[in-house]
């Protein structure tokens, strides 16, 4: 018999620091780039913002500390909280996408011929650029070409001027919004009721759930991420609406469709602009109003991911 | 034989120069931003530069066009960083943070010269701190410019006083068009009311004094000018809707005569030939007196050209900017660009509106205002031109914004 041959495993070359950490290295190499910008582009701004917020200045000459005198101002400024009221409106109306993302989703998925082709009809304001939209409904909405006002006519309701009256003008820009951020939240449906297990469809019908308590207790459970996800761009959408106030308004009339995104560009950027604290300053706050719920968002998903 | 003929170029050029400055021999780049891209600007200054490249054949000369709106937050860039060597800008108070943050060159020894002669009309508009910062090209008259035919149908003749003025608007309403198109939507349009009103009540100093933060604004002078601005509003003299407007969305009430009038700048002009209105349809006159006795005050912006402190090539913009305020220049340019020359012995255009605008604005014997936002300090003008907007759709909140324009003047002043 041959004698048993003994394979010796190889001896273990002499390993380096990158051969023996590699495994825990090339996940922070490949999020190198990503870190990096995050941090010049994210969060430095973040701390440079508080800074600035500190300081009287007007973008060129020299800046002068102040301590907090920015913010005192900030809380006497009628316009300030005519801005942080309006972006209440946004937050609470845009939320509206959501339920009318669903509806839209639910009705769009069927078997039918030709259903692509409707599906992304519906999606097709979400590919659009905010600024086309926004200009768009402004067309709509003027009272001496736009097409509303004939509209209207027809239902015998009186002339209307959404964007020149104060007490119109954030709801029919919110509206203009809302045309997109629908679209976008019946994408994510779409998506989610995809993975809606039909077996317990059948299950639940076998037991008699039909119509909205089919809905409520079997679909929805289902399309719970769906959901967290349509929540959390639709609230971070509705705080930083900016390009629609500019595009729509100009925040006017009298700045009565001011939001804080676009106040802060007006007091720091604009053409009369010259506050570069002021708008830090405002700046701030969006920030710390957003933290809650980021904050919130964040908690959620630790929880959800020890859960698991 | 190449040598000797750019030598003797050369010489040419060495004697000439010691007659005529403005050919001296200039070389390397010379970057021009310049801050409109409308037909007719963009033409004006493309000639300029044209004429002057061809006395300096050396020069690289480099125009790059900025679009009008676009100009006004970009110029804090490219003051700070990779400035050009002459940029194009506004003249009054709108130059101050610019030049208080050192970033526009002082010009003041082209002014010494032949040139500050010429153009003395519009120096003090270019004088901040005793020193000037820029060199004007143009400028043009505000007024009121209406539908003579309208005007002739209803047997009316343009007002000379305020008691006319409103009769005039009057027989308009009755005839069921309004008196005055406007569209306030960028809200400059209400400045100008606001200017002529306060001008014609109260007179130039008193407007210069408020706009430079002097008097306050819960003062009852400036609720005097207000009440004369509610006279109109309360006879529905404005068209109806017109926050939602710009003011070329305002333009069609003139031209299609559901309006009469547009207290407009003379740059109206061009849109209305545009739009197919003949010089028998459209007529203009000065805004009437108010306060009798008052010297006539007009509003005439000008437009300028600067050097950037930090700019590379500043013997050839120094040259340019001379060229740019000669009397052939200004003739030229702006024949082209359908406005008023400001050196005095340029020749003016013959039509009919640039005509009335240099006879009206030579006898301006109360002064010459920039415009609002040009007067009054950036953050006053901004905060000022809404709260005119707001009075016009809600005359009752008077109080409320004279006293939040107040506070904001409290506030520069504090600063």
């Amino acid at each position: 018999m041959a004698a048993p041959i003994i394979t010796e495993p190889a001896p273990p070359p002499a390993r380096g620091y990158w051969r023996s950490n590699q495994m825990k290295l090339a996940p922070w190499l490949f999020l190198a780039p990503g870190i990096v910008f995050f941090a010049i582009y994210v969060i430095f701004p973040i701390f440079q913002s508080f800074h600035i917020s500190l300081y009287r200045w007007d973008g060129l000459g020299e800046a002068r500390y102040i301590g907090m005198q920015n913010y005192e101002r900030l809380f006497d400024d009628p316009a300030f909280y005519t801005s942080l009221w309006n972006n209440v409106r946004w937050l609470v109306l845009y939320l509206l996408a959501i339920p009318g993302g669903l509806f839209i989703a639910l009705f769009l998925n069927q078997q039918v011929r030709g259903i692509r082709l409707y599906k992304s009809l519906f999606f097709f304001p979400f590919v659009i650029s905010q600024v086309v939209v926004g200009l768009v409904f402004a067309w709509f909405y003027n009272p001496s070409i736009g097409l509303l006002n004939p509209i209207l006519g027809l239902f015998g309701a009186g002339p209307v001027n959404i964007l020149g009256n104060p007490n119109t003008v954030t709801y029919g820009i919110i509206a203009a919004g809302l045309w997109p951020q629908v679209a976008y939240c019946m994408i994510l449906y779409l998506t989610g009721l995809n993975a809606v297990d039909p077996e317990q469809v059948e299950a639940a019908r076998l037991d008699g759930a039909k119509g909205w308590r089919m809905l409520w207790y079997v679909i929805l459970p289902q399309l719970r991420p769906a959901t967290f996800i349509a929540v959390v761009v639709t609230v971070i959408g509705a705080l930083r609406s900016f390009d629609m106030v500019s595009v729509m308004t100009s925040g006017g009339p009298f700045g009565s469709s001011r939001v804080l995104a676009y106040y802060m560009f007006e007091v720091s950027l604009s053409e009369y602009g010259f506050r570069m604290g002021y708008g830090a300053a405002i700046a701030v706050i969006l920030f710390l109003i957003m933290l809650v719920y980021i904050a919130f968002f964040l908690w959620r998903m630790w929880r959800e991911e020890r859960g698991v | 034989m190449q040598f000797t003929l750019k030598s003797a170029a050369a010489a040419l050029a060495m004697t000439t120069a010691l007659a005529v400055p403005a050919s001296a021999e200039l070389t390397g780049d010379l970057r021009i931003f310049f801050n409109d891209q409308n037909p007719a600007p963009r033409a004006a200054i493309e000639g300029m530069v044209e004429r002057f490249q061809e006395m300096h054949p050396d020069l690289n000369i480099e125009l790059t066009l900025i679009d009008r709106e676009a100009n006004k937050t970009q110029i804090r860039n490219y003051l700070t960083a990779n400035a050009p060597d002459v940029n194009g800008w506004y003249a009054g108070n709108r130059m101050r943070p610019y030049v208080n943050a050192g970033l526009f060159e002082d010009v003041s020894d082209l002014w010494d010269g032949p040139m500050g002669e010429e153009l003395a009309s519009t120096r003090p508009a270019l004088t901040l701190d005793g020193k000037q910062w820029g060199v004007p090209y143009t400028y043009y008259q505000w007024g009121i410019y209406y539908r003579s035919d309208i005007y002739e149908e209803l047997g009316l003749t343009p007002a000379t006083t305020w008691e006319e003025e409103i009769a005039n608007c009057q027989a308009i309403l009755d005839s069921g068009r309004k008196c005055y198109t406007i569209g306030t939507r960028f809200l400059w349009t209400a400045g100008g009311w606001f200017d002529y009103l306060n001008l014609r009540t109260h007179g130039y100093d008193f407007h210069m004094a408020l706009t430079a933060n002097e008097i306050p604004w819960t003062d009852d002078r400036v609720r005097e000018t207000f009440d004369n601005w509610r006279t109109l509003i309360d006879m529905g003299a404005f068209i109806d809707n017109h926050t939602a407007y710009t003011w070329q969305e305002a333009q069609p009430y003139l031209v299609n005569g559901q309006a009469a009038a547009y207290l407009m700048g003379n740059f109206l002009v061009e849109p209305l030939r545009d739009a197919g209105l003949t010089d028998d349809q459209v007529g203009f006159y000065q805004f009437p007196e108010i306060t009798p006795g008052i010297p006539m005050a007009e509003d005439a912006p000008t437009d300028t050209l600067h050097i950037p402190a930090q700019a590379q090539n500043k013997e050839a913009a120094r040259e340019f900017l001379l060229y740019v305020a000669s009397a052939e220049n200004q003739t030229i340019a702006n024949e082209v660009l359908g406005q008023l020359p400001i050196n005095s012995n340029a020749t003016v255009a013959d039509d009919k509106f640039i005509q009335a605008g240099f006879e009206m604005l030579s006898n301006a014997t109360g002064g010459i205002a920039q415009f609002f936002d040009r007067d009054a300090d950036a953050e006053m003008a901004s905060a000022g031109m809404e709260g005119f907007q707001e009075f016009m759709v809600m005359p009752d909140n008077l109080d409320a914004i004279l006293n939040r324009l107040e506070s904001v003047r409290q506030r520069i002043l504090e600063d």
